[in-house]
């Protein structure tokens, strides 16, 4: 153990150990896989009892538009870790940048989002509406699937789009620069989260059909 | 003898003052106390709920309330002992005072988020209350929520459903806090295997705090969706699958027991030790049942819907898998039991909540075995004997851990020592009341006696009143505890540093500890239950 340097103080240091950070965000990342489990099991057990409905349901989703959040959301990962290298490197105005393209990235996510869900609102496909009522059982649960699983991933992209604004206006003020770069690092493993999630998520109501 | 504790030297407690110094507090110590606080005030508020229901059941027909309330109270009683009590209970409190100083750290690895998960705590625990005052009808589903009754009833659900996700939320927190902290604080020299039981305890119960607790988050949001949204996941009419909700709730709702149980176990670990001046018999063992006991908790939830529909298989793979837990709960009752054969054992008041606990927690255990086992269970399901049962392992066990944990710890906390006699006397108010509020209904359970329900058959009368009378007892030594508690912490005899004589960390820094814990870190050379220190053997 070499943590002791914050001895002298008697509040606790600012920075908190590195590795001891990077510990405390994947346990909390694992928190959150375990999270989406609950909705993956849900997902199982009605695909294996409504298999059939499952694929017609799914044909009603637009591949093109999730293909290309995915695209999105993938190059926003590798923007995100490029911001970290350059940090590390002290080249704090490309990180600012590359950061600023990662939300850029975001923002369009949700403006497909925004349209996907209005196309799915015209259609009065979703939950509760006379429409769904009266389709099949296993239609029903897909899309009722298909609005939790992905507005709670819709959320996660909000949170991560808030933390990392958070870590750009820090790098902008230099608490965060080559030395202390933990809230970085973090914010970019759970901006990677938000596009591992989606990765899962894509093909399963997506591709599947 | 107390050469440490001359002339009022800064501790925790003094070291700052004024009320937004503790409302702001990063000291593990201070949040620790601030959670004992809250706890206390809701286990106290839940217990004369408890108690309300026994006077109620005390005569066939109406008592002192309509079938309405008496629904309404069981629910919020559920809810405030399960999860704003129980859960949370002995890792928030405990956990956050001794595992730091027990594994030789200034603080908790991330005293900030301690705090922030605090907030959480109280925020979800004023949703529950506030569930039941606001507008419309309080909860009456049960702490289980089960559906469908839990997607139609016009209650206040959502506020209640809310209120159990965001106390998950900062269990969730608790529990990360603490595992980082085990791996990454120990003081110099503390291998994993020189760590005291306490924290091994704490260490498995994080774990399964981490890993359970989104599961049934994400599954009262579903329930959420169904109430707003009609998504029909667990709905029948529209293809959804009630059973699958009940699955979802006791995956994390009976590792949540292990939550519970666990801590409790840990704190008795600590005690028998102390009090028999001898080290813990076998040290290994004890870890590994800590372990085997988070692991194999999580592939039992199924014995919770023997009844509810489930296939042959998965009826006789959860009882199967039930059974076993109860091997490394034998393991442990044998190590304590051998801890104390032929060691110098002194009957402190804590050392008798430890002994109760045994008495209790292997009651509770056995008859947990009946209900594990398909046959009888079908029987016995949905009776006054399940409420006996789990009574037994989560009041007698969590709850006279919690109180064995107070009574062991007080000195060190307070710095002042409470009335030994009084104590006792108020422990044989609690063991008495405890049993003859509690084992009438294992007898009523068998005879038939529906858990849940506000009247009952003639036939019960006697035993229904021989428990309220329990209940009673079980009170008046709930507040004599309690008073002797309160009352001693400003007016009781000094305590010195390590008046049990223990040889874990926390008894070789003064009564109250410094704010952060040792001037020095301490460096480990050795296992931790070694009765030849100087320190205590000079006394």
């Amino acid at each position: 153990m070499s943590t002791t340097e914050h001895s002298e103080h008697s509040e606790h240091s600012e920075y908190i150990d590195v590795e001891t950070g990077k510990m405390g965000m994947w346990l909390f990342l694992f928190t959150e896989l375990f999270l989406f489990g609950g909705l993956f099991i849900v997902y199982a057990v009605m695909r294996a009892r409504y298999g059939e409905d499952f694929h017609h349901a799914a044909l009603e989703l637009n591949a093109f538009i999730g293909a290309t959040n995915t695209v999105v959301l993938l190059v926003s990962s590798m923007t995100v870790a490029m911001s970290l290298t350059a940090i590390q490197k002290s080249q704090k105005n490309l990180a600012i940048g590359l950061i600023f393209v990662t939300l850029l990235l975001a923002i369009v996510f949700m403006i497909n989002k925004y349209f996907e869900y209005g196309h799915k609102f015209e259609l009065h496909l979703y939950p509760g509406s006379d429409v769904m009522r009266n389709l099949p059982h296993g239609e029903i649960m897909f899309f009722g699937l298909y609005f939790l699983m992905t507005g709670l991933h819709l959320f996660h992209v909000v949170v991560g789009g808030i933390l990392l604004t958070i870590v750009m206006l820090r790098v902008k003020s230099g608490k965060i620069n080559k030395e202390h770069f933990l809230l970085h690092e973090n914010g970019a493993l759970y901006w990677h989260l938000v596009d591992l999630i989606w990765i899962f998520l894509f093909p399963l109501l997506y591709l599947i059909t | 003898m107390n050469n440490q504790v001359s002339a009022e030297p800064l501790n925790y407690l003094n070291h700052k003052t004024g009320l937004w110094s503790w409302l702001t507090a990063t000291d593990h110590k201070r949040i620790g106390l601030l959670y004992l606080y809250a706890i206390t005030t809701f286990f106290l508020t839940a217990a004369v709920l408890g108690l309300l229901m026994k006077i109620e059941k005390s005569t066939i027909g109406p008592t002192i309330m309509t079938a309405q309330t008496y629904n309404a109270m069981f629910t919020l009683h559920g809810i405030i002992m399960i999860f704003i009590v129980v859960i949370p209970g002995l890792a928030a409190v405990f956990g956050n005072i001794c595992l730091p100083i027990m594994i030789g750290a200034k603080d908790v690895a991330f005293p900030k988020l301690n705090l922030f998960s605090f907030y959480v705590y109280i925020t979800g625990a004023c949703l529950g209350l506030y569930s039941q005052f606001a507008h419309g009808h309080s909860p009456d589903a049960g702490w289980t929520f089960y559906v469908p009754y839990s997607a139609e009833v016009n209650s206040n659900i959502i506020l209640a459903l809310l209120a159990a996700f965001t106390l998950g939320f900062a269990s969730i927190l608790t529990g990360l806090n603490f595992i980082v902290t085990i791996h990454r604080m120990r003081a110099p020299g503390m291998t994993w295997f020189r760590m005291p039981l306490f924290p091994w305890s704490l260490y498995a119960t994080a774990w399964i705090q981490l890993l359970a607790t989104p599961v049934v988050g994400i599954t009262l949001l579903m329930v959420i969706a169904e109430r707003t949204l009609h998504v029909g996941f667990f709905d029948p009419k529209l293809g959804g699958d009630p059973v699958l909700y009940q699955h979802l709730f006791w995956i994390y709702s009976h590792p949540a027991v292990y939550v519970m149980i666990l801590p409790a176990m840990g704190v008795v670990t600590e005690i028998f030790p102390t009090f028999s001046q001898k080290p813990v018999f076998g040290y290994l063992p004890i870890v590994f049942s800590s372990l085997a006991i988070a692991l194999v908790g999580y592939f039992v939830w199924g014995h919770h819907m023997f009844t509810s529909g489930m296939s042959y298989e998965s009826r006789w793979f959860f009882s199967f898998i039930t059974f076993l837990v109860a091997i490394p709960s034998a393991i442990k009752v044998f190590n304590w039991l051998s801890t104390m054969y032929g060691g110098s054992v002194d009957l402190q008041p804590p050392l008798l909540y430890a002994i109760s606990f045994i008495f209790l927690f292997t009651i509770g255990g056995f008859t947990g075995l009946t209900l594990g086992a398909v046959a009888t269970d079908i029987h016995v399901h949905n009776t006054d004997f399940v409420v006996a049962h789990f009574h037994y392992i989560i009041f007698g066990g969590m709850g006279f851990g919690f109180f064995a944990a107070m009574h062991y710890w007080y000195p060190k906390i307070y710095g002042t020592m409470y009335h030994i006699k009084w104590a006792k006397i108020a422990w044989g108010f609690l063991f008495t009341g405890f049993n003859v509020l509690y084992f009438p209904m294992f007898i009523m359970g068998i005879q038939g006696m529906p858990r849940r329900y506000y009247d009952y058959d003639p036939k019960f009368q006697l035993g229904q009143t021989i428990s309220s009378v329990g209940a009673v007892i079980l009170f008046v030594g709930l507040i004599a505890m309690i008073a002797n508690l309160v009352y001693h912490v400003r007016r009781g005899a000094k305590a010195p540093a390590n008046p049990w004589h223990g040889v874990t960390l926390e008894w070789q820094v003064p009564s109250p500890p410094p704010h952060e814990n040792f001037d020095e870190i301490p460096v480990i050379t050795r296992e931790p239950y070694v009765f030849d220190n100087p320190y205590t053997k000079e006394k």
